[in-house]
């Protein structure tokens, strides 16, 4: 099987840290995973934002580097979920029929991260250590739109020396939305409040998710507020390994 | 004094700042749509085919939707059969210009109303102001909106941002000026707050001549008119006057008395977590001896049309106005209605605005399709499947092609260049770069603190990340996809 990792735009750039514990993560269960150096960007923030004629260009990248892949995994519940939901509509929107065929056999194909890890690979316990109080941040895509359902949960309680506990109305939008944190920054941010706020009275250290998007929206107004809590992505708890193992 | 109006209402983003200041306003909403919340997951929770209930809501509606021409002349030929008289009214003008006319026919200065969205959107209360007929609003939660001049915040319970103590208040303070007042030692007990308001009221349902209403369905093959209602102020407005008019939107049609079965379940369910609706009225045209003898409905397009002739948005017209998508909704539970600028406020109001608007017409419509977050709660709870948030980036997309042909804003200009740069990894591995440098200069242990304009919409409330000295790509090409790493001793390990 050929493996793709696609890092998606703001890990590449912003969390690189996330997309290594990908790489170590998956070398570790023997999956040789490549980095296709054409990649960018999945379009959410244009198809999201209104912008469909931009997001054209973008899709086609996406077609181009992964195409000759058997299977693609992404650290990114939400640029999976517009790849599955958003990137056939771009497609016919460009009127390009070609594009839309190849976006209809890849698309399937892509998986976030705990979705390639239980379905493709059929591993819960991937080996992980770390000693540390935990909460997860389910996020609303990767819930709702791609139904990752207790994914995430199933992998961090079969990690060694980690206390897994719940998130009070966890199911509630960060109010990180894309763009809407920067079109209604209010809004975002009293949404984002009250999440932090929920993190906070579980006593948690460390604050997991499956998009650094979502984090770094919590994680921003965590470390505002000086809470000592970390924002940490899903992966790189699970590429967590005890010292020298 | 002229009915509180949403005309000139700022966009969204200026509303809501204005509403999540509002802390009294807050704490009643987080109390209220928390209650509904848990009500209706209860009820939904025990229905075993909640989801075939679901598929059959839409598919019923659908099939009303893609046949609306020959189901209105089903509609209008049962009515008139059953000595009802239509009325086809093209825009809010032209319906209340047909409520007034009724009004002046049998020559009364006043009117009493049954709950209805509908008449709110075409502002009747205001046209029948202007030409000197009083309407008086017979539900609670209405009646506390007229009395306070105040504007409606929910579909279901208009009044959902006041509490019991603002209530008494407003009943004290405005009662006595339209009508019997409430008495001096009213207390802000539920029950005598209802007390008080059913003394109010009983006066002008005996004295009504005539009553407008809505309607929740039209039964298509009958001529039924439904109204499903919970304080029988409705039917006590359908049954006592003389004269009954009723606005209906051309989208409320079921094609027969058996499809009700389906939406009297997900509509009480759905809105007041109730497993069925106290009061259920129903009538066919004029019943001789029995209720009004003079029946009016007025089909109403209003924007409807093209609506429907949208592939994308026309789902929004099979709303059954419950009010679950509100509800669960967090920018709506933060905001309130108001914010909305419309009487349809909430996810639903955020795509049912602006397409029976027009997108394009001003900023405030324009604003609505970006009041969420996209977060998709809206679809997990709605009744009859409106994919809410397909709806809200499909309408973003109109309101962004509307403006192509002006200036660009920074916006636009943002995406373009954004567009540019993902559409090719070299240029994107360049931005890396000089992000890589900005990081070192503005960043503090990892973070950037309070930037100036436009960044400030990140930085005022949280800190953001500074970007790291690598990329995932350039870690990627310097250690062969992390081969020369392991070799190295390191693991790529980085700190967040």
């Amino acid at each position: 099987m050929k493996v793709a990792v696609f890092v998606t735009c703001l890990n590449d750039t912003m969390f690189p840290g996330t997309g290594t514990a990908v790489v170590r993560l998956l070398h570790r269960l023997g999956v040789d995973v490549e980095f296709p150096t054409g990649q960018t960007c999945c379009g959410q923030m244009h198809v999201n934002t209104g912008y469909v004629a931009e997001a054209v260009p973008i899709v086609r990248t996406f077609v181009d580097a992964f195409a000759g892949y058997d299977a693609v995994v992404a650290p990114s519940g939400s640029c999976v979920a517009s790849v599955r939901h958003q990137h056939q509509l771009v497609a016919r929107r460009s009127g390009d029929t070609r594009l839309a065929r190849e976006v209809a056999t890849l698309s399937p194909r892509v998986y976030e991260l705990s979705e390639f890890l239980v379905d493709v690979l059929g591993v819960v316990d991937v080996g992980a250590y770390f000693p540390h109080r935990v909460t997860l941040h389910p996020t609303c895509h990767s819930r709702r739109l791609l139904g990752v359902g207790d994914r995430p949960e199933q992998l961090l309680r079969a990690v060694r020396g980690l206390t897994l506990v719940d998130l009070p109305e966890a199911e509630e939008c960060c109010g990180f939305g894309g763009t809407f944190a920067l079109k209604n920054p209010d809004v975002s941010v009293a949404m984002g409040s009250d999440k932090a706020r929920h993190v906070r009275e579980t006593g948690a250290e460390v604050l997991v998710a499956g998009d650094n998007s979502c984090l770094m929206h919590i994680g921003g107004l965590l470390t505002r507020e000086r809470a000592g809590i970390r924002a940490m992505h899903l992966a790189e708890v699970l590429a967590s390994t005890e010292p020298g193992a | 004094m002229s009915p509180a109006t949403f005309l000139g209402m700022p966009p969204f983003p200026v509303a809501a700042r204005e509403a999540l200041a509002n802390s009294q306003q807050r704490g009643n909403l987080r109390n209220a749509t928390h209650t509904i919340r848990a009500k209706r997951a209860g009820v939904v929770g025990e229905v075993d085919d909640w989801e075939q209930l679901r598929r059959a809501g839409a598919a019923i509606k659908d099939d009303v939707l893609g046949n609306l021409d020959g189901y209105l002349e089903q509609l209008d030929a049962s009515l008139t059969l059953a000595g009802a008289t239509v009325h086809w009214a093209r825009d809010a003008g032209e319906a209340n210009r047909i409520v007034i006319d009724i009004a002046r026919r049998h020559h009364v200065d006043e009117v009493v109303k049954v709950k209805s969205m509908v008449t709110g959107e075409i502002e009747l209360n205001a046209a029948l102001e202007a030409a000197g007929i009083s309407a008086w609003e017979t539900d609670l939660a209405e009646l506390i909106v007229q009395l306070g001049d105040d504007l409606p915040s929910h579909i279901l319970v208009p009044a959902i941002h006041r509490n019991r103590s603002e209530v008494r208040e407003i009943f004290l303070r405005e009662m006595g000026k339209v009508g019997k007042p409430a008495d001096a030692d009213l207390t802000d007990d539920p029950a005598d707050l209802a007390g008080a308001a059913r003394r109010h009221l009983r006066e002008k349902f005996l004295r009504a001549k005539v009553a407008v209403s809505g309607a929740n369905f039209a039964v298509a093959d009958t001529g039924t008119l439904v109204v499903v209602e919970s304080e029988g102020n409705g039917r006590m407005c359908l049954t006592l006057p003389e004269v009954l008019v009723s606005i209906v939107g051309i989208e409320k049609i079921v094609p027969t008395w058996t499809d009700l079965e389906v939406f009297l379940q997900l509509l009480p369910r759905s809105s007041t977590g109730e497993r069925m609706n106290p009061y259920t009225s129903t009538w066919t045209g004029v019943t001789p001896g029995d209720g009004p003898q003079e029946v009016h409905v007025v089909l109403l397009d209003n924007g409807r049309t093209s609506v429907l002739a949208d592939e994308v948005g026309r789902q929004a017209l099979r709303c059954i106005r419950c009010s679950a998508c509100l509800n669960v909704c967090p920018v709506y539970e933060r905001t309130g209605g108001r914010a909305y600028g419309s009487v349809y406020p909430g996810p639903i109001g955020a795509i049912l605005t602006p397409m029976l608007r027009g997108i394009g017409t001003d900023e405030a419509t324009d604003s609505l399709p970006y009041a969420s977050s996209l977060c998709g709660a809206c679809f997990e709870a709605c009744p009859v499947l409106i994919d809410i948030p397909e709806v809200l980036v499909h309408l973003r997309e109109k309101v962004v092609d509307a403006h192509r042909s002006r200036m660009p804003g920074t916006v636009a200009m943002a995406m373009t260049g954004a567009s540019w740069l993902l559409t090719n990894a070299r240029r994107l591995a360049a931005l890396q770069t000089v992000a890589g440098v900005s990081g070192r200069v503005l960043g503090r242990g990892g973070r950037i603190g309070r930037m100036p304009a436009p960044l400030n919409r990140w930085t005022d409330a949280r800190d953001a990340p500074a970007p790291p000295r690598e990329s995932f790509r350039g870690w990627w090409a310097r250690t062969d996809g992390g081969r020369g790493d392991r070799r190295a001793g390191h693991d790529g390990r980085e700190e967040r």
